[in-house]
Parts: C-alpha cells; structure tokens; sequence
C-alpha cells in the first residue's frame, strides 16, 4: 500500500493530466458557441500517436530521438517531489524545490537541443524563444517558491504545502496572493498557454513551443504531448498547493479536494484563454518580469 | 488595523511598479488617482477609524483633490492635445520595472538602517513611502512628456504624504499644512505651466523644450 | 518691525495690482525698496522683538542675508525703473529666433517682484524650519512669473524646468522637515517642536541617526533651489532667459537665501556634534558644483548663462568655505555678501549690453568700451571683482578660505580650489575682454543710445561696494560676520 502511495502521484498524473487538456479545450469551446471535442480527445490523440511510427531525417542524430523520451522521464521524475492533497510526495528532502524546478530546465534543454539538432530554420526560431522567455521566467518560478517558502518557513515541497493553511493565510495574506499570481503567470507561460504562446496557432511566425515540436512524429510526438500534459499537471499542482490550503488528514478527502480544484483551474485557464488575446511577442518578457517582479513583492513584503 | 495599512502599502507598491511598466497615459492618470483616494483614506485608517471632524476634512480635501480634481485636470490636458497617447520613455518599461524592484529592496534595506522611535502601525510605511518618492523621481527623470513629468511629481508627492501622514504624530498641523501647500503648488502651478506651453507648443513633449542646452 | 518688513512689500504688490498708472506703479516699486532697507539697516541697531513664539525672529544670520537681499532689492528696483521705462509695449523679436513675442503686464512684473521680496524676507525671519519651508517654497511661486516675463517659448521653456526641478527640491525639503520632526521626536513624551532655538538647546537629545538624514535631504532639497552641482539644472537656463533684473535678484539672493536653510540645519547639526558630517557634505558639494561650473564656463557662447554658471561655481565655494569650517565659515559669509554684489552688478552690466547689441552671443558682442565707455568698465570691473582680483572683495574672502585650508593641512582641496579657479579666470577673461575691447562690429546695427541714469547707476554704486568691501571691511559689517559664523559653528 505505500509503494503504491509513493508513486500514487506519477500514476495519478498519467491517467488525469491529459483530462485537463480537454478540460480546457470544452471550456473555451462553450465560450465561444461550439460543441467542442469530446473530453477524452487528447487520450485518443496520445493513443494514435503511440500506434504510429516515427520518420527520422537522415540529418538527425539520437539526440533528436532521446529528447522526447528523456522528457516524459524527467516529467515523471518530478512528479516523484510533487505532493498532491493528502498524497505524500515519494522523495522529500531540504531543498528538492530546486530540484523540482530545474529537472524541468532539463526537460527544456534536451527539447531545445532536439530542435536544433535537425538543423531546420524554424527549430532554431522556436528554441531561442524558447530559451529567451524560460531565462525570464525561471527567475519568478523559483524567487515566487522561495517566497512561499519564507512564509512557510520550509524549504522541502511537501512541508511547505502541508504548511499552507487558512491561519497561514490570515497572516501573510498579501505575500501569498502576489506569489500566487506570479506563479500563474509563470504557469500559463510555461505550459504555453495564451496569453504568452498559443496552443492552438500554427502560424510559424508567432509559435513559440509548438514549432519546436514540428519535426517529431509519431510515438515522440505521442511523448511531447504526455510530458508537456504531465509538466501542466505539476506546475498547477503549485498553484493548487497555495491555494487550497484544505488538510483534514484524511488521503481521500484531500485528494478528490485537490483533484477539483485541478479541475477548476482548467476551466480558469479555459477561461483565460476565451477572453484575452495573445500577447505582442514583444510584451512577452513585460509581462514576466513583471511576474519576477511580484514575486520579488511577495519575498520582500514578508 | 495595521493590516488595513499594510494593504494600503501593498496597493502602493503594486501601483508604483505599474505605473513604471504602463505605455498609456490614460491609464497612467487613472493609477495615480486610485493611489490618491488609497492615501487618502490612510489618515483615518491610522486612527482606526476615530472620527475626529478635522480628520475627516483633512481626508475629504485629500480624496478629491488627488482623486477627482488632479485627475480631471490631466485628462483634459490629455483630450485637448492631440498627440500621442505612449509615453515614450528614455529607459524602456522592462528595466524601468527591474529598476523599481532592485530600489524597493534597496528601501527595504535603507529603513532597516533607519530605526524608528516609535512603534510603527506598519512595518511596511517606511520603506514603502522611500519606494515611492524614488519611483516618482524615476518617473519624472525617465519620461519625455511634461504630463509624465508632472505625473511622477505626483506620485512623489505621494510618498511624502504616505511619509508625513503616518509618521509624523508630534505636530499634526505642520504635517498637514505642508502637505496642502505642496498639493496646492502642484495643481495651481503645474496647471498653469501647462496650458502656457500648451499653447506655445502645441504638444506637450518636454523632449521639444530642448534649445537651452549646456 | 518684522511685521513691517513682510507687510510693506505685501500691500506694494496689492497697491501694484490696483493701481493703473505705470509710472506709479514704478514709484511704488521704488519706494517699497527704499523703506524695506531703511527698516533692516534700523534692524543693526535695535534688534526687532520675536513673533508668534519665536517663530518669527531676526537672528544674525538672518540679519546678514536679509540686509544682503535688501541693498539688492533697492539696487534692482532703480535697475528695474528704467529697464520697465525702457522695454517697449509692442511685439519684439526673440534674439535667436525668427519668433516675436510680447512682455507680460507690467502690473504683474511689478506685483511679482514684490512679492519676491517678500518671501524672501519671510525666509530670513524664520525661525521655525515648517515656516521657513513654506516662505522657501514661495519664491518658487513669486519667481516663476517673473522669469516667465519675455513670453516666449525660450523663457517658458526655462521657466517650465525652475519649476519642476525646484518643486521637486522643495517636496524634498518637506521631507527633510519631517524626519527633523522625528529627530525632535522622543519615545512616550512630547516631541521638541522644530524651531531653531528649542533644537539647539536640545542639541544631544536628538535622534542622530534622522536627523543626519534630515539634514541630506535639506542639502539636496534647498540645495537644488541654491544651484549646487549636480542639482543646478535650472538654473543656467532661468538666469540667461529672465530678464536681467531678475537673474540679478536670483543670482544675488535668492542662492542665498537657499543656502540659508541649508545653514539653519546645519547649526542644529552642530548642536549636536554631527558638524563632521555636514562639513563632509558640504565640501563634496562644494567642489563638485566648482568644477562642474569651470566645465562649462570655458568655451561657453552666450554671456548671460556664462554668469550663471559662474553662480554655480561661487555657491560651491560658499559650501566648500562652511564646510572646511573654522576660519573659512568667515569668508564663506564674506562671500556670500561679496558674490552677490559682484554678481548682480555684473547682470545688470548684462542687462544694458542686451539692450545695445540685442544678443547674448559672446562673439557677436565686440567692442563695448569704445560704443559705451562706462558699460565696458563696469563689464571689466565686473570681471576682475568676480574672479577674485586683488582690489576687490571676492579677493579677501577667497583667500580667507584657501588659508583655513592650508592652516588645516587640507592641501589637496586648497590646491583643487586654487587651480579650478585659475581655470574659471582663463575661461571667463578670453570671453570678457573680447567683448570689452576690439573695433565695433560693423554688422550689428548697434544702436548708440544714451545711457540711461537708472541703468547705470545701480552698477555703479555696486561696482563701488565691491571694491570697498576689498579695501576696508567697516567694522559693524566685521563682527556681523564673525558673530554670524560662529553661529554655524566657525569664528
């Protein structure tokens, strides 16, 4: 029972974190009049992907076909430092928050060396913004958790969310909700979600993640996806940590609790995504130094 | 209520560092009036809530002038130009932002150095008032446009305010006295200043007010 | 008697806005100065009572730099009656540009002007530092206007940037008076109220570490109102735009009454044994803001903003003298009465030179001693007092300074001063003498016009009391100086 515990969130993520990539699709979809996809579509997305094979330019090399394996690998690595309502993370150590955010620098590096590796125009286009908007948006991922973390008083992720509680937030209130925000931003721009990249866009020119992506197919391609669902799954994991502070002790309550609130911060993403537009790429970095910003608020205000 | 205070602090914070990254004047003017009525309920939220009658003139004076009056009297300095509606910064937003938070920290530190006297309400009034009046001398160095100008002469106006208001309980009268004569200077003056170089220039750029040099 | 001081010029600038005669209003100007100066030499002998609790008080200091404003103000207002007599109603050119322009209403100038005076007044008289704010901040307000006077888009442009960077030093100011207060505060009793003498007699009580930065934001507000470098940028531009008139007057008091504020703090700095500090300041200021103003000095082209830097660079000298201490707080008092009479004879001299070549270009002015002898003396007599040559009284006090220098082993200073003010003398005697001498440049349309009694006379007489001040200090001006600079803490 506690082995299975342990990996209770990797799996979990596995089954639900595709889910909230419809979530939001059928969100923006009721917005906007349509019926939508069904709900399960990114699972037959993945699932036909899989049953594929792939086609590998005779200009690449392994490192081309390593990267979306050691991507999924590494998502699910950090899944393993990820508490997730009353489920304990399976690894718990002073300091893993930076080593939780960094195996997902390490997930970007092999994505942009893979882009690079084919040698193609718009890989390289895509991985240098890729690096430019990471390189800003790191620093307010890590400075915001450092904020949590000076509230809390913790630096290992699971004391810290276990710490998060309602009296927690009666007193340091302000810090909590301008690190939230700041992580929000930080969520919606590494999971390329409007209004930093369009998921949905195929116009090279403004493409951020997606265009990266263009030469894998199959099974890779199948892989990309999973770990950039798995990597959504996580990174709202955060928000959920801060802003759920619900810990009744029992594993069940706790986690359907979390689960819903995952829920919900698809549809706020959805919802995100049906009233803004996306950014001038040229705002983009604006707008995550102003995250920085207020998560430098959130650590100095304390 | 110290966390009502703190809130406040927060909020002038927050619209500093706004007002720092923002490009449209418009916007501009309506962040520096919703700091205005934020300060002006600081007098009253320091007393908690003790509604002595010339607190609450003082208050009243100081919400409509930073909030309604001010304001009015940009904006149509704004409609009646018809230039553009960018600011045209000399630093760009993005390190005018980097600038601003590396001065907050720089503040933080400053008031540490600085002990008060007396027990605070607020830990945050000091080091956010500094914040402030330097955010005010950024804006008023950084920016082309006189109505820029006279924006950041605001906003450190605020800081003072925020300053005099929390701080100083000895001598309430110099305080308040000090901080109506300064509004005073700002509206009457910087009004009248404006509409002369309205009309001798026709647009108000500061940039163009440049043939006196060295 | 105080009352009379501030209220005499109040009712004048009333009676001026009344009144619609132009030649009364000039009468009235005349005579405003006239019994302004009667009362404050009075004030030598019979020491005015206190008002309002002390608030209100003529100390020495005060004295000093209120008789200082006052001899200008009767100087400038003889200036003034002939300069207003002689400023045409119509449209006139602007020199540089292809523009017209026309004056503002006389009615105003004249209002403005004396209220100036007022504020200025109000400035010396102010014991209490709130008080002494409020006055600081009105002379921004009375001054603006009269720069502002030619309207052109060159003096508003000018006036535009005295008010913004002035308003912002005052705001500063405020602050500065706040953290006095907290200074004067103490934990569980009733905090010292901030007038001078209550602060100086609780000297040791008070909160060191705000009241040190009281007294930077004092230097930095009331120091950009002064024209230290590198806070000085308005005032290049304000000095060479007003009329020459009111450059004198800012030049000649205005920067002294800033620096009055300046050294109202910096007794109570003293007061409680924080002079280290200040003089530390004081000197940074002093010799950033000479060599800044030797810079610019060399190789300038137009005259009027050649003098106003020369401003810069004896405000700096005035901080350097305070701040080296001792000796020097002597002939940083002796210069301060010596600079302003130099400097506001030599805008006037600026004045009459604008109204015979109608330019402010050093090279388009050639030959002033052949097509108006006296002007051209008085431009070179300017020249020498300014630049601290033996006869005159810039000389004395220049060298009391450089000898509290050496005397105090601070030679490095004493050689940077020294040396800066050769340069200055370098820079300003190749553009003086090139105006003064030379045949008449037969390009310009030189009007020869007689010269005016009004116009020159004023120079004259301060050309004269610069030159006694170098030759024999009377002995009442003596120990007004020595009593004034041990007040801030020199002898």
């Amino acid at each position: 029972m506690m082995i299975i515990l342990k990996f209770a969130n990797p799996i979990l993520g596995l089954v639900i974190a595709p889910f909230l990539l419809g979530v939001i699709n059928r969100t923006k979809a009721v917005f906007a009049g349509r019926t939508g996809q069904p709900l399960l579509q990114p699972y037959y997305d993945i699932w036909k992907l899989l049953r594929k094979g792939a086609v590998y330019s005779r200009t690449t090399s392994w490192i081309f076909r390593a990267g979306p394996v050691l991507g999924l690998a590494v998502t699910l690595t950090a899944a393993l430092l990820m508490p997730f309502g009353g489920i304990p993370a399976a690894i718990a150590f002073k300091g893993d928050l930076i080593l939780f955010i960094y195996l997902f620098g390490l997930m970007r590096f092999f994505t942009v060396i893979s882009a690079l590796d084919t040698g193609s125009s718009f890989g390289g286009m895509g991985a240098s913004r890729e690096v430019t908007f990471s390189a800003l948006s790191e620093p307010a991922l890590l400075i915001g958790l450092a904020a949590i973390a000076k509230c809390t008083g913790y630096i290992s992720l699971t004391q810290m969310f276990s710490s998060v509680v309602p009296g927690l937030w009666l007193h340091s209130g302000p810090a909590l909700v301008l690190a939230g925000v700041a992580l929000l931003i930080v969520f919606l721009a590494e999971n390329c979600r409007i209004p930093v990249d369009d998921p949905n866009t195929h116009l090279e020119l403004t493409m951020i993640h997606e265009v990266m992506a263009l030469d894998h197919g199959g099974p890779d391609f199948g892989f990309i996806l999973y770990s950039a669902a798995l990597k959504m799954w996580l990174l709202g994991q955060i928000l959920i940590g801060i802003a759920v502070p619900i810990h009744s002790g029992n594993i069940w309550l706790d986690t359907s609790a979390a689960t819903v609130a995952m829920l919900l911060l698809a549809v706020v993403v959805g919802i995100i995504e049906s009233s803004m537009a996306r950014l001038r790429l040229l705002h983009v970095p604006q707008l995550l130094i102003g995250a920085t910003t207020l998560s430098v608020l959130a650590l100095v205000l304390r | 209520m110290s966390n009502t205070a703190d809130i406040i602090m927060i909020f002038l914070v927050l619209t500093n560092l706004t007002l720092l990254g923002l490009s449209r004047l418009g916007a501009c003017i309506r962040i520096v009036a919703l700091q205005g009525v934020a300060l002006g309920f600081l007098p009253l939220i320091l007393n908690d809530w003790d509604m002595e009658v010339h607190l609450v003139l003082f208050s009243i004076v100081i919400i409509s002038l930073k909030g309604i009056v001010f304001p009015w009297m940009l904006n149509r300095t704004l409609r009646e130009l018809a230039t553009q509606r960018e600011i045209e910064p000399f630093i760009g937003y993005g390190i005018s932002i980097i600038a601003g938070t590396i001065a907050l920290v720089m503040c933080m530190w400053l008031s540490s150095r600085l002990p008060f006297p007396e027990p605070l309400m607020s830990p945050l009034i000091v080091p956010v008032a500094f914040f402030t009046i330097m955010s005010g001398l950024f804006l008023i160095i950084s920016r082309k446009k006189a109505l820029t100008q006279v924006l950041g002469y605001l906003v450190l106006e605020n800081g003072i305010y925020a300053f005099g208001v929390a701080l100083v309980r000895q001598q309430p009268m110099l305080v308040e006295l000090g901080i109506l004569l300064d509004i005073f200077v700002a509206v009457f003056v910087m009004g009248i200043a404006m509409f002369h170089i309205n009309r001798e220039f026709d647009h108000i750029d500061t940039d163009q007010l440049s043939r006196l040099r060295s | 008697m105080i009352l009379a001081l501030l209220l005499i010029p109040v009712i004048a600038a009333v009676l001026s806005l009344i009144v619609r005669n132009d030649i009364l209003r000039r009468i009235i100007l005349i005579a405003t100065a006239i019994s302004h100066t009667a009362i404050t030499i009075t004030a030598w002998s019979v020491e005015p009572g206190a008002l309002w609790n002390g608030w209100l008080m003529l100390d020495k200091p005060g004295l000093l730099f209120l008789t200082i404003t006052s001899v200008l103000f009767l100087a400038c207002s003889f200036y003034a009656f002939g300069y207003l007599a002689g400023e045409a109603k119509s449209k006139k050119q602007v020199f540089e540009e292809e523009a017209f322009f026309t004056n503002a209403p006389e009615a105003i100038f004249c209002a403005c002007i004396e209220g100036f005076l007022a504020t200025m007044t109000l400035v010396t008289v102010s014991q209490h530092f709130g008080l002494l704010w409020v006055a600081m901040e009105a002379t921004t307000l009375a001054s603006a206007p009269l720069i502002y006077f030619h309207r052109h888009n060159r003096s508003l442009e000018a006036t535009w940037k005295y008010l913004l960077i002035c308003s912002v030093g005052i705001a500063l100011a405020l602050l500065g008076n706040f953290f006095m207060v907290i200074a004067a505060t103490k934990p569980a009793s009733e905090g010292t109220a901030i007038v001078l003498n209550a602060l100086i007699g609780q000297g040791h009580n008070l909160n060191i570490q705000w009241l040190k930065a009281a007294f930077l934001f004092f230097l930095v507000g009331y120091g950009t109102k002064m024209g230290l470098a590198p806070l000085h940028t308005w005032l290049p531009d304000a000095h060479s735009e007003a009329p020459s008139v009111i450059s004198a007057l800012l030049s000649g008091a205005l920067l002294n009454c800033a620096f009055l504020g300046i050294l109202r703090c910096y007794q109570v700095c003293c007061a409680a044994g924080e002079a280290q500090f200040c003089q530390g300041l004081l000197v940074l200021f002093g010799l950033i803001s000479i060599s800044w103003a030797a810079i610019f000095i060399l190789g300038q082209a137009d005259y009027k903003r050649m003098l106003a830097y020369s401003s810069v660079e004896h405000v700096g000298i005035m901080a350097l003298g305070v701040g080296i201490g001792a000796g020097a707080t002597f002939g940083a008092m002796l210069h301060a009465v010596n600079h302003s009479i130099a400097k506001a004879m030599l805008f006037m001299t600026a004045g009459n030179i604008i109204a015979i070549y109608k330019t402010k270009t050093t090279k388009d002015v050639r030959g002033i001693l052949s097509v108006a002898p006296i002007t051209g003396v008085l431009w070179i007599a300017g020249f020498l007092a300014i630049s601290g040559i033996p006869p005159f009284g810039i000389f004395v006090s220049e060298f009391t300074i450089a000898k509290a220098m050496i005397e105090q082993g601070r030679i490095g200073i004493a050689v940077a001063f020294l040396g800066i003010l050769a340069v200055v003398f370098v820079g300003m005697s190749a553009a003086f003498l090139n105006m003064a001498q030379g045949p008449k440049n037969n390009d310009l349309q030189v009007k020869d016009r007689p010269a005016k009694a009004f116009t020159i006379l004023p120079p004259i007489a301060l050309g004269a009391m610069a030159l006694m001040l170098g030759l024999y200090i009377p002995p009442v001006v003596n120990d007004l100086l020595h009593s004034v600079a041990s007040a801030i803490g020199g002898y």
